[in-house]
């Protein structure tokens, strides 16, 4: 057993830290706001983890890229990684989204064109669970995790896109004043503030777990290794 | 014909080459011996272009792999275990569609050349689903030698056949190599591949652990193959 | 390591005349011509195609009401529906009969591009996909005294399938290379889809509606956009579900 990297030790320090800070600022610093209330706070968690989410799910495509590329198993490990915490980040984004959703618009769901993506996109990297989990040769593997992430990673703008242009002609279910139906609300700077805040905390946050999880598939690697070598 | 110098190929963590070298002039009939989960068939199928090298350098007819392997597919010819035909064809079929993609220039003469070497002239317009396990093999033969190949690989053709139609294929794989054609074959059947290769080369664990030509061999083949287990 | 080389043997080969390197249209027109062959003979795969579509039909009939009324509007959904599915039995047929012989390692072995091993099959599916549309829109028309036969309906169909088949050839060709063959392809098709399906039915309802060109303008441009840019990605990345 390697010893943990100081530095990883550090973040994920520093990740509690700051997570504990957010909730502080959240709850303290930012003003609550006019029409919501408390129920508003629950905004600077799902901005935070949906952005972050959305990065993971940039990063997982770009390491599937990167595979291919060199067809080193290294970056199979960060691809798994980043699209195995992106799905819990999204997944925290949509519940938070419905939470700010049922007061705001009066419904748990709108089939507007982030949400439904979102949930889409969550839909794709189940499947590309489904799929790695379906194949033993894990070169094999890595080369259709990275060929589906490819292949997710740019059919989620054209879907973005898509249903946008649904939601244009046809008019938004619920809610009419399509500022509303955006989630708008004007935004005090604390509030601002507040919200980049929150944005850095999860950053830090999916980085530490990134790190964690990208060492953890490289030991779970070794364990592997060795199995063949006592079986030789 | 055939140069590989410290071929590896893994697979994920597993290494089933490992630094392997072998070399054959053209005219050479290779017998591939091993037991079970040597990389005889891995190896044969980096030969074929099929599945790529991790390490190494493979150079076959002049091509190196994989850079040239479309190349090299024109002039290569490869039976596996599965017969890689279409059972919904007629056997006819099968070699037409094969002819066409291999492009070759005048492919009704050579189709009724192949189906006659191989025997199955007489069944060209039946399906090949209702064939039996020989007369496919055949038949894969036959797709294997329609575009008159230079080197011609075979994994194991002789498993799954009975004595009569191991007969049939052994009097093909005479008439592949007295062309003067390359043949490099695996099996671990060593009776049936004594008579026919010039040299015998045991791979086992990764590796090509020895080589003799039908002359040195003191004992039999099969002391040869045991002795080089052994070691 | 020693060893030796016996000398070759008397009868060298005649020199052989240079090969000529096998064409691109030709390899995808042999593979498409060695498919509908098949099917021709078989007829499983647009027989389990056919059948199946016709049944998921009866039941959006008793599952939704198909009134007259409605029907312009629920339509095109229910069409595409059925296409979408029917399709998944077509694209795991056709990839399986490649795997479960090894005849792709045989297609794989030849001196053609891999794209045009793609293409090819993708092709075939066009067909068979358009085989089915071809049979189902009469006898919807028939059943629910509608008129599908639009030129922009069409359109709409060819667009569709070709986007759909498109990523369809190539996942079903990593899913049948998986443990879970069958079960896995609709999962990995159906959310890379939606656009396509989105569009499809949205273009064909505009149609079916007689509805202004400017409306459909936008859905038959995406789904254009979707068929080039997946065209173009399924070219480059099939190399990476075929080669070990």
């Amino acid at each position: 057993m390697e010893p943990r990297p100081k530095l990883l030790s550090l973040l994920t320090g520093l990740s509690v830290l700051l997570f504990l800070a957010t909730l502080a600022v959240v709850f303290l610093y930012a003003p609550l706001e006019a029409r919501m209330n408390y129920v508003q706070k629950v905004f600077y968690i799902h901005i935070s983890t949906a952005w972050v989410g959305m990065l993971g799910f940039l990063a997982a495509a770009a390491a599937g890229v990167a595979f291919l590329a060199t067809k080193n198993l290294k970056w199979d490990i960060v691809e798994v990684a980043a699209v195995e915490i992106s799905l819990v980040f999204f997944f925290i984004a949509i519940v938070t989204g419905s939470i700010w959703a049922k007061p705001s618009w009066g419904t748990w769901w709108t089939w507007d064109a982030r949400l439904t993506t979102a949930a889409i996109l969550e839909m794709i990297y189940l499947a590309y669970l489904l799929l790695r989990q379906g194949i033993e040769d894990p070169e094999r593997r890595a080369r259709f995790g990275a060929v589906y992430t490819l292949i997710g990673g740019l059919s989620v703008p054209v879907t973005f896109l898509s249903i946008r242009l649904w939601q244009t002609i046809h008019p938004a279910i619920i809610g009419t004043a399509s500022a509303q139906a955006q989630g708008g609300f004007a935004m005090a700077p604390t509030m601002l503030q507040t919200m980049f805040f929150a944005l850095f905390t999860f950053s830090v946050i999916f980085v530490t777990l990134l790190w964690h999880r990208v060492r953890l598939g490289r030991l779970a690697e070794k364990v592997e290794q060795r199995k063949l070598q006592e079986f030789k | 014909m055939i140069r590989v110098r410290k071929l590896v190929k893994r697979f994920g963590l597993k290494t089933v080459l490992r630094g392997l070298d072998f070399d054959v002039q053209q005219g050479e009939f290779v017998a591939v011996l091993g037991p079970n989960g040597a990389g005889k068939t891995t190896f044969l199928r980096i030969l074929a272009s099929l599945s790529r090298p991790s390490l190494g350098e493979v150079v076959i007819a002049g091509c190196r792999l994989p850079a040239q392997a479309v190349a090299l597919r024109a002039r290569l010819g490869v039976v596996t275990h599965q017969p890689l035909l279409y059972g919904d064809l007629t056997a006819e079929e099968n070699l037409r569609f094969f002819a066409r993609l291999y492009s070759l220039p005048d492919p009704g003469e050579r189709i009724e050349a192949v189906l006659e070497q191989i025997g199955l002239a007489p069944r060209r317009r039946d399906l090949v689903r209702t064939f039996s396990r020989g007369m496919q093999q055949r038949l894969a033969i036959g797709r294997a030698i329609l575009h008159d190949p230079e080197v011609i690989l075979f994994d194991e053709p002789h498993t799954g056949l009975d004595q009569n139609a191991c007969d049939m294929l052994d009097q093909v794989l005479r008439d592949v190599a007295a062309r003067g054609r390359t043949v490099v074959m695996t099996s671990h059947d060593l009776s049936r591949v004594e008579p026919l290769a010039t040299r015998f080369d045991v791979l086992d664990r990764g590796l090509i652990c020895a080589s003799a030509a039908p002359r040195d061999l003191r004992g039999n083949l099969l002391d040869f193959y045991r002795e080089a287990l052994a070691k | 390591m020693t060893r030796n080389r016996p000398s070759p043997p008397a009868a060298r080969p005649p020199s052989l005349p240079p090969r000529p390197r096998g064409g691109f249209g030709r390899a995808v027109l042999a593979i498409l011509w060695k498919d509908l062959a098949a099917e021709m003979r078989s007829r499983e795969l647009l027989s389990a195609m056919l059948v199946f579509a016709l049944l998921v039909i009866l039941i959006f009939n008793f599952a939704i009401e198909l009134a007259p009324a409605l029907r312009s509007t629920i339509t095109p959904g229910v069409l595409w529906v059925t296409l979408a599915f029917a399709g998944t039995l077509g694209l795991n047929r056709s990839m399986a009969v490649e795997k479960d012989r090894g005849c792709l390692d045989g297609l794989l072995l030849a001196p053609v591009d891999r794209s045009a091993i793609f293409f090819g099959k993708m092709l075939a599916n066009l067909v068979f996909m358009l085989l089915v549309a071809a049979i189902l829109l009469p006898v919807y028309s028939l059943l629910y005294n509608i008129n599908l036969f639009r030129p922009g309906l069409l359109l709409v169909i060819l667009l569709g399938s070709l986007g759909y088949v498109a990523v369809g050839t190539l996942l079903a060709g990593m899913a049948v290379q998986a443990r879970t063959r069958e079960v896995l392809l609709p999962i990995l098709l159906f959310p890379v889809i939606v656009p396509v399906l989105l569009a499809a039915v949205r273009a064909s309802g505009g149609f079916l509606q007689s509805a202004p060109f400017e409306q459909i303008l936008p859905w038959l441009n995406l789904l254009i956009g979707y068929d080039v840019i997946f065209l173009a990605v399924a070219y480059m990345v099939f190399d990476f579900i075929v080669e070990e």
